[in-house]
């Protein structure tokens, strides 16, 4: 008899630790939102690519050294293999709440100057994501975004010397910030500055957007000189929504 | 009919002078957002140096007797002598809207001191339209201070920067001025500034503000007063805060407070200016930085 109140307390001390257990696994997935699909596509260029200008880095004989080879052109529009638009940035400007839309993801992007060109070109960021500016080249570099300061993002002017420490910055606010380098006047890309998750296109112009929950949603696809384009897409619960681009060539 | 073909011409070259500033303006436009009716609400703010506070609404007479012509109505720069000035000889009269400021003892990115901008109005911009106002008293100045503040939406919600750490002078030797010759390689300040400080370094002529205007760099050479103050003190703070709104980037990341003032005292040899460093740099001998060099062997 006493055994037997023994063997009952602990099968009831077991399971109560397993119902704790499976509230917590329930718990835990309702906090990472279960079920999070994502949004891919292609997007890409409508017309002749347009001819970028060859870089004359002559002014600093370590940039034009490092491309004696393979010389630099400007990277306003990159078109790749079947016509993808390279470094086009896409975001959801519609539909995102709640956690969705103000989680700050923790990983930080990189903006490397290398070569006195900038890796990757457009730097996507989340509102107050931090990231990082290093330098991989034995020439000093400023680095000096220049946002509009009426949107709280301030600008800053930043040097570089070779071999100094990465600058680790964030930003404030939604917006497509120019950075320049004035050492070196050819130096320029962006921050693409969003808020909720985002995508940069690969050099085929393919993108995928992870960590959508289900739900309607406005996509916008940004490039620094076409301008935006939106679709609706529609993500079903741990499915994928797709959103393909066309930008006409100018 | 001659007469008429000449109008003709100048009404030509004025309309392209009107497209080309319309297109240059129309960044400008869409940053000056602030109406008269946003600055009446802000009349209350203050500016505190020293023991002295300025209240805007006391500072705005002495604004628009002394400083509205340049700086305009709203405190966006175009006031309506700014037209005359032309970058980079004449650079154009501060946007406050923006709440961008060259000479601050803060880090990059951040707002200044008020005591930055009192000291700002009193010393003047040399190389600039923008005379030294030391016959205004204390109080006039700080008035100003809140008053230039009130024009800037970063006042309300941000605080100015935590100030550089400027420590006390070290005594000027051979070593350091030699040391000082090792920075200014190592940075690249020649870059821009030339190797004699001549501001003929190879990105030199390509400069621009952060309004696409051009500018140009501090020339050591020719006598001038650095723009943010000529004490040594003062040319450490330029180049560890940076001149924000302009190329110039802060070192503060790059540049230890011992190699700072060694920076400074190399600094003083190149300036046109006598001093001891100049003589000191004469009986070492020292060459410019030789820009061929490869990084870290001057």
């Amino acid at each position: 008899m006493k055994q037997n109140s023994a063997g009952f307390s602990g099968a009831a001390v077991l399971s109560a630790i397993v119902l704790i257990a499976c509230g917590a696994l329930i718990l835990n997935q309702n906090v990472s939102a279960a079920g999070e699909g994502k949004i891919t596509g292609t997007v890409k260029l409508d017309g002749t690519a347009p001819h970028m200008k060859g870089i004359d880095m002559s002014k600093d004989p370590y940039c034009s050294k490092a491309h004696a080879s393979d010389p630099a052109h400007l990277e306003t529009v990159v078109v790749g293999s079947g016509g993808g638009l390279q470094n086009v940035v896409l975001y959801i400007s519609d539909g995102l709440t709640g956690g969705a839309l103000t989680a700050v993801p923790s990983d930080e992007p990189v903006f490397d100057q290398k070569n006195c060109v900038y890796t990757p070109h457009v730097l996507a960021m989340d509102v107050s994501q931090k990231f990082k500016v290093v330098t991989s080249d034995q020439t000093t570099h400023n680095i000096h975004p220049n946002p509009n300061p009426m949107t709280g993002n301030i600008p800053w002017n930043q040097s570089q010397p070779p071999g100094a420490a990465p600058v680790e910055k964030s930003w404030k606010a939604v917006e497509m910030i120019p950075v320049q380098c004035n050492i070196h006047p050819w130096m320029h890309g962006y921050f693409a500055v969003v808020k909720g998750p985002y995508a940069t296109t690969d050099s085929s112009g393919n993108y995928t957007i992870n960590n959508v929950p289900p739900g309607s949603y406005t996509v916008t696809a940004w490039q620094e000189d076409y301008g935006t384009q939106t679709q609706k897409v529609t993500v079903a619960a741990g499915g994928a929504g797709s959103a393909n681009f066309t930008f006409k060539a100018k | 009919m001659e007469e008429e073909i000449t109008m003709g011409k100048i009404l030509g070259k004025w309309s392209l002078w009107l497209g080309v500033t319309a297109f240059f303006a129309l960044p400008l436009a869409s940053w000056a957002q602030l109406t008269m009716q946003d600055l009446k609400a802000k009349l209350n703010t203050e500016a505190h140096v020293g023991n002295l506070t300025g209240h805007a609404k006391d500072g705005a007479n002495a604004y628009r007797r002394y400083c509205v012509g340049c700086h305009g109505d709203l405190g966006d720069g175009n006031g309506e002598n700014a037209d005359w000035m032309e970058p980079p000889l004449y650079p154009k009269p501060r946007n406050f809207q923006l709440g961008i400021f060259k000479c601050r003892s803060t880090p990059s990115g951040t707002l200044p001191l008020d005591s930055d901008l009192f000291d700002s109005i009193g010393r003047g911009f040399d190389r600039s339209m923008m005379p030294p106002w030391n016959t205004l008293t204390k109080q006039e100045k700080v008035d100003l201070v809140a008053w230039v503040k009130h024009f800037s939406p970063r006042w309300a919600n941000e605080k100015s920067g935590d100030p550089i750490k400027i420590g006390p002078e070290p005594e000027v030797t051979a070593e350091r001025i030699k040391a000082g010759r090792d920075v200014f390689a190592r940075v690249q300040c020649w870059k821009c500034h030339g190797v004699v400080g001549q501001a003929n370094g190879p990105s030199a002529s390509t400069l621009t503000d952060d309004l696409g205007r051009p500018i140009a760099p501090f020339n050591f050479t020719e006598g001038a007063r650095p723009k943010c103050g000529s004490s040594d003190a003062d040319i450490y703070r330029i180049f560890m805060t940076g001149l924000d709104g302009t190329p110039m980037p802060s070192y503060a990341d790059n540049i230890k407070p011992d190699e700072g003032w060694d920076l400074v005292f190399y600094l003083r040899t190149l300036m046109s200016q006598n001093s001891k460093e100049k003589e000191m740099a004469k009986q070492l001998n020292l060459k410019p930085v030789d820009p061929n060099a490869p990084a870290g062997q001057q």
